[in-house]
C-alpha cells in the first residue's frame, strides 16, 4: 500500500485540479512525492508526460505510464484503493449524478472564472459575473439534493463533489478580496457557505488549500503569460 | 431488471445521441426511442435535464441520466452482467479509455464544426488544427485495432460516431482524411462492421445536406 516512492504527482500549489488530487491522496492516506512545476517554464518530465495537453495534475505510478486530468485520477486512485475511504458512491444512478455536477463544475463554472479574467471592460465582465452567481446559485442547490441535510456533499463525510468542488475556496476567498467577487454569500447560497467553513477546517483539505500569497502569485503569472484580451 | 423501463431522449443527427444507441445495443438493452425537435423541446426533456436542456436524456425507472459518456457509463455499470463489458476491468486501462473519451469531447466536436463555420484563413487554421487532433488519435491506435487495446469500448463508442462527419468535412474542407490518417480510416470500416454502430449512426449524406441546409440559412 501507497510506499512513499510509488506515487508522484506533478502539479502546482495554486491549481485546483492539482488540490483534488491531493485531497483524495489525504483521504486515503497514501504516502507520495509531490513534484512541483513552474507553469511559465514546463520542466522535460512534464512536457513527456503530458503531451497531449502539457497541463498538471499528471500522476506517476510505478512503473505505469503518466495519467494526467484531475477527475480521471480521482477515478483512478478510487479503483486502486477501494477500501480506505470511497469517493465515489457504489449505486450506478448516484456515480452519475456525481459525475454529472463534477462535468457541470469542470466545463461550465470553472472556465467562467478564466473568461471573467480575460474579458475587457466593465460591462463584458458584469454578464460574465452574473452567469458567474447563476452558476453558484445551481451549485447551491446541487449541494441541498446531494447532502439531504447533512453536512457534506458526500453525506456524513466527504465524498466526490466535495473534492471536485472544494478545490475551489481558496480562489473564491481570492476572488472576494481582490475583484469584489462574492461567489458564495450568506444570503443566495447559504448552505454553500456553511460547507465551505466545514471544508477549511478539514484535516484533509486545510493544509492542501492554497493562500492569498501563492494565488496572488499565480494571477500574476497568469496576467503576464496570458494576458486579457484587448478592448 | 425491467428493460422496458428504459427511455432514451434523442435526435436523429445527434452523434451524442449515437454514442448511447451504440451502447444499448451492445449491451441488448431494449429500450423507448423518443425523437425530440431542438426548436420545441418536449416538457419531459426539460423536465428530465433542466440544467442544459439538451439530448441525450437516458431514464431508467422515472430517472434520467443526462451527458453521453456519463449515459455509456451508467449503461456499463447497470448492465455489467451483459457482455460484452464497454470499459476494460483493469483500472489503469480504465483511466485510459476515460482518458480518451474526454479527449474526443474536448477536441473533436468544437474543431470541426469550425471548419463548416469559417472561410478563407480562419478556415484553413481550423483544417489545420482538426487534422492535428485527428493525427493525435492515429497516434493512440498506432498497431492496435481499437483505442484503448483489443477491444472495442468506451474510448471507441465515443469517436465512432464523428465519423459521420468526414465525408462533410472532407467536401466541405477540400480535405482528405482517409488518406491522411490511414489507420483512423481502418478503425472506422473495423467499428462498422458491428451491428450496433451501423444500426446507430445516421447517414453521412443527409448529415452533408443539413449542414448544406444550415450554410444557406445563415447566408454563407
Amino acid at each position: 500500500m501507497g510506499k512513499r516512492s510509488e506515487i508522484k504527482l506533478l502539479g502546482t500549489d495554486a491549481s485546483p485540479y492539482v488540490n483534488r488530487v491531493q485531497f483524495v491522496l489525504n483521504l486515503k492516506s497514501i504516502e507520495y512525492e509531490y513534484i512541483e512545476e513552474n507553469l511559465a517554464c514546463k520542466s522535460e518530465l512534464l512536457l513527456k508526460s503530458n503531451p497531449v495537453y502539457k497541463k498538471v495534475p499528471v500522476l506517476l505510478h510505478a512503473n505505469k505510464p503518466p495519467l494526467p486530468e484531475s477527475l480521471i485520477i480521482i477515478e483512478y486512485l478510487d479503483e486502486i484503493y477501494p477500501d480506505i475511504h470511497p469517493i465515489l458512491p457504489s449505486n450506478p444512478l448516484d456515480r452519475a449524478d456525481n459525475r454529472f455536477w463534477a462535468s457541470y463544475i469542470d466545463n461550465k463554472f470553472f472556465p467562467l472564472f478564466e473568461e471573467l479574467r480575460q474579458t475587457p471592460g466593465k460591462e463584458g465582465k458584469e454578464v460574465i459575473k452574473k452567469q458567474i452567481i447563476e452558476g453558484s446559485e445551481l451549485l447551491e442547490e446541487a449541494f441541498v439534493k446531494f447532502s439531504n441535510g447533512k453536512a457534506y456533499f458526500g453525506g456524513d463525510d466527504v465524498g466526490y463533489l466535495d473534492v471536485v468542488l472544494g478545490c475551489f475556496i481558496g480562489w473564491t476567498k481570492f476572488f472576494e478580496k481582490h475583484i469584489e467577487l462574492k461567489v458564495i454569500d450568506e444570503l443566495r447560497t447559504p448552505k454553500l457557505l456553511e460547507w465551505t467553513n466545514r471544508i477549511w477546517s478539514h484535516e484533509a483539505f486545510k493544509n492542501t488549500i492554497p493562500g492569498n500569497e501563492t494565488l496572488l502569485d499565480f494571477y500574476m503569472m497568469l496576467q503576464i503569460h496570458k494576458p486579457p484580451r484587448a478592448a | 431488471m425491467a428493460d422496458s423501463d428504459v427511455i432514451l431522449l434523442d435526435l436523429w443527427i445527434s452523434v451524442f445521441g449515437a454514442r448511447v444507441r451504440i451502447a444499448l445495443a451492445e449491451k441488448g438493452v431494449k429500450y423507448e426511442y423518443r425523437e425530440e425537435k431542438l426548436d420545441d423541446k418536449s416538457p419531459l426533456l426539460l423536465e428530465m435535464n433542466p440544467v442544459h436542456k439538451k439530448i441525450p436524456v437516458l431514464i431508467h425507472h422515472g430517472k434520467p441520466v443526462c451527458e453521453s459518456n456519463i449515459i455509456v457509463q451508467y449503461i456499463d455499470e447497470t448492465w455489467h452482467a451483459n457482455s460484452p463489458p464497454l470499459l476494460p476491468s483493469d483500472p489503469y486501462l480504465r483511466a485510459q479509455a476515460r482518458f480518451w473519451a474526454d479527449f474526443v469531447d474536448k477536441k473533436i466536436y468544437e474543431g470541426a464544426k469550425k471548419i463548416w463555420t469559417t472561410k478563407g484563413e480562419e478556415q484553413e487554421a481550423a483544417k489545420k488544427e482538426f487534422m492535428d487532433v485527428l493525427k493525435v488519435l492515429e497516434g493512440q491506435l498506432g498497431e492496435k485495432p481499437y483505442l484503448v487495446g483489443e477491444s472495442f469500448g468506451f474510448a471507441d463508442i465515443a469517436m465512432i460516431p464523428f465519423c459521420i462527419w468526414f465525408y462533410t468535412l472532407n467536401k466541405i474542407g477540400n480535405m482528405n482524411i482517409e488518406k491522411e490518417c490511414p489507420k483512423l480510416a481502418a478503425w472506422v470500416k473495423r467499428c462498422m462492421e458491428r451491428e450496433s454502430v451501423t444500426k446507430s449512426l445516421p447517414d453521412a449524406h443527409k448529415f452533408y445536406e443539413l449542414v448544406l441546409e444550415m450554410q444557406k440559412k445563415k447566408g454563407q
